[in-house]
């Protein structure tokens, strides 16, 4: 069935649109303070700003805290409501997008812990433009998947699985570009490794965010397209309309 | 152009998302975790057994039904859940060979004393059965029942008292036009309703529910169970169940019984996420038959 932003609100009992409701609220919440996480790593990174990693460091904690109280919300819906289709499609997209946001504001913690390293060795290494650049690519893949959440967008879902893959495109050549580097300067190599390593998490936040977008094309379709290519989901997608 | 507008909107809603991040206090909001120790006691049942002639059919039944709450009782069939109830309201005074020990409070006195008025009592604890069971008179008449057998007959009183009533139990808005017309031409689910408005009207302090959604298809059961949940502001509500599903999505606590004997009265989330007894979880996850 076609589903709509407003079909979790017709219930008759009110208090089970209220915690239907309540779960999404809190999803766009987390999701929203993940996205601010990633974005002030990526800030304090480029920028070698410490208090910022610092307090990024420190935020992740809340972000655990989250996860845990929106997957309580979750089990108690399923032991008490015994939702079903669009609904029971709702409390599992939940958990498993809050599983990925999770891994997601790991991951800007831990670029927060290399930009604290590479603040502290002083001397800015090569490869911050393309960290930049990546980082604002998987920034608004997060905000994309968020949104098409919000929406119950399958066509922005699609499209954050298409960035996903230039994203992967990208990486590899920023990866070619420090190794360059390194061979050209041996001295570089703790500080680009530090970079490195900060990549390779802004390319697994990518994947989070393609995974968040391929819950909603679950959650709006009834189909599960994990583990499908891009040019696989846009086919399946149009073969329902 | 077209692309900014995009970009706006997208602004916009991380931005709303994140007025809701900074409050995480908020989400807790639901997680707070009832608890009877908290809660202010409406009834509370002391070493209660019970016998029917020889056979005993409660063991040392030690509970207190919270105010203002809904207390679910579920259990295999005989297990003592109906017969509980009806202790709540002495209805089983009717049955021969009924012999109780042990005390029922409500409000702190023993509803078995000897010089407990047992009609005011069962003003004060109203009960609603199974099967709807209207008066074959008119809808109004049926509310009204209760509070002329008061001694009220001012019209004027009766009829806001009916009129609340039935916006209480839901039922105003698909019977105002009728309300002279006869009860029996209601379907089950109204009738039920109704039942529930004829209980209320003499403004009970606990309502006795035993099976009320039993013989009523899902929607009529759902619309039931909103009702509970909204009158229990007003209500401290007991309900008996086979339905345990019902009593996951009505209750605020849960008491599980087997063979006359109380297993384990607690949180309902609680008891349906993780039960501390062993039977519990049999019975809950469809192990024990």
């Amino acid at each position: 069935m076609e589903m709509t932003t407003d079909i979790h609100s017709h219930h008759i009992s009110q208090q089970f649109n209220n915690e239907l409701e309540d779960l999404k609220t809190h999803l766009l919440a987390m999701g929203g303070l993940v996205e601010k996480q990633v974005q002030d790593a990526i800030y304090a990174l480029t920028e070698g700003d410490t208090a910022i990693a610092e307090e990024v460091r420190l935020n992740d904690r809340s972000i655990n805290d989250m996860q845990i109280r929106i997957d309580e919300e979750c089990t108690r819906i399923l032991a008490r409501r015994q939702p079903a289709a669009s609904d029971l499609r709702l409390v599992m997209a939940v958990t498993r997008a809050t599983s990925d946001l999770e891994r997601i504001g790991d991951e800007a913690s831990k670029i927060a812990r290399h930009a604290i390293k590479l603040a502290e060795e002083g001397e800015p290494p090569r490869g911050y433009i393309e960290t930049r650049h990546i980082g604002n690519h998987v920034r608004n893949m997060i905000k994309d998947s968020l949104t098409s959440f919000a929406r119950f967008d399958t066509d922005l879902a699609l499209q954050v699985a298409q960035e996903d893959k230039s994203v992967d495109l990208e990486y590899r050549s920023a990866m070619r570009a420090l190794v360059t580097f390194m061979m050209e300067d041996p001295r570089s190599i703790s500080r680009v490794l530090n970079v490195i390593w900060v990549l390779r998490s802004l390319e697994r936040i990518g994947d989070h965010a393609n995974n968040i977008a391929e819950y909603v094309i679950y959650l709006v379709k009834g189909m599960d397209v994990r583990h499908s290519t891009p040019e696989n989901i846009e086919e399946r997608l149009n073969d329902m309309e | 152009m077209e692309a900014q507008a995009e970009m706006n909107n997208t602004d916009a809603q991380t931005q709303d998302a994140k007025t809701h991040s900074i409050d995480i206090s908020a989400m807790n909001r639901n997680n707070e975790e009832l608890s009877l120790d908290k809660e202010t006691t409406c009834m509370d049942v002391k070493n209660m057994d019970l016998f029917y002639g020889e056979k005993q059919a409660l063991f040392d039944v030690n509970m207190t039904i919270p105010k203002q709450r809904v207390t679910a009782f579920i259990g295999p069939s005989g297990c003592g859940k109906s017969t509980l109830l009806r202790s709540f309201n002495r209805m089983n005074d009717l049955v021969d060979g009924c012999q109780i020990k042990g005390e029922i409070n409500l409000e702190g006195q023993n509803i078995y004393d000897k010089n407990v008025d047992v009609a005011e009592l069962r003003r004060r604890v109203g009960m609603v059965f199974q099967k709807p069971n209207p008066f074959p008179k008119s809808i109004y008449e049926n509310v009204a029942y209760g509070l002329r057998i008061q001694g009220i007959n001012n019209k004027r009183v009766l009829d806001e008292a009916v009129e609340w009533s039935l916006k209480s139990a839901a039922l105003w808005d698909e019977v105002k036009d009728r309300l002279h017309e006869s009860a029996l031409g209601m379907s089950g689910g109204q009738q039920q309703r109704l039942v529930i408005a004829r209980t209320i009207a003499v403004k009970p302090e606990v309502l006795l529910l035993d099976e009320p959604a039993s013989a009523l298809d899902p929607i009529s059961t759902l619309k039931i169970e909103e009702l509970i949940y909204e009158l229990k502001d007003r209500f401290t509500i007991v309900i008996v169940t086979h339905n345990m599903q019902q009593a996951a999505r009505v209750s605020d606590y849960t008491a599980f019984m087997y063979m006359g004997n109380l297993i384990e009265f607690g949180n309902t989330d609680t008891l349906f996420t993780n039960p501390k007894e062993k039977k519990t979880e049999d019975y809950i996850t469809g192990r024990y038959g």
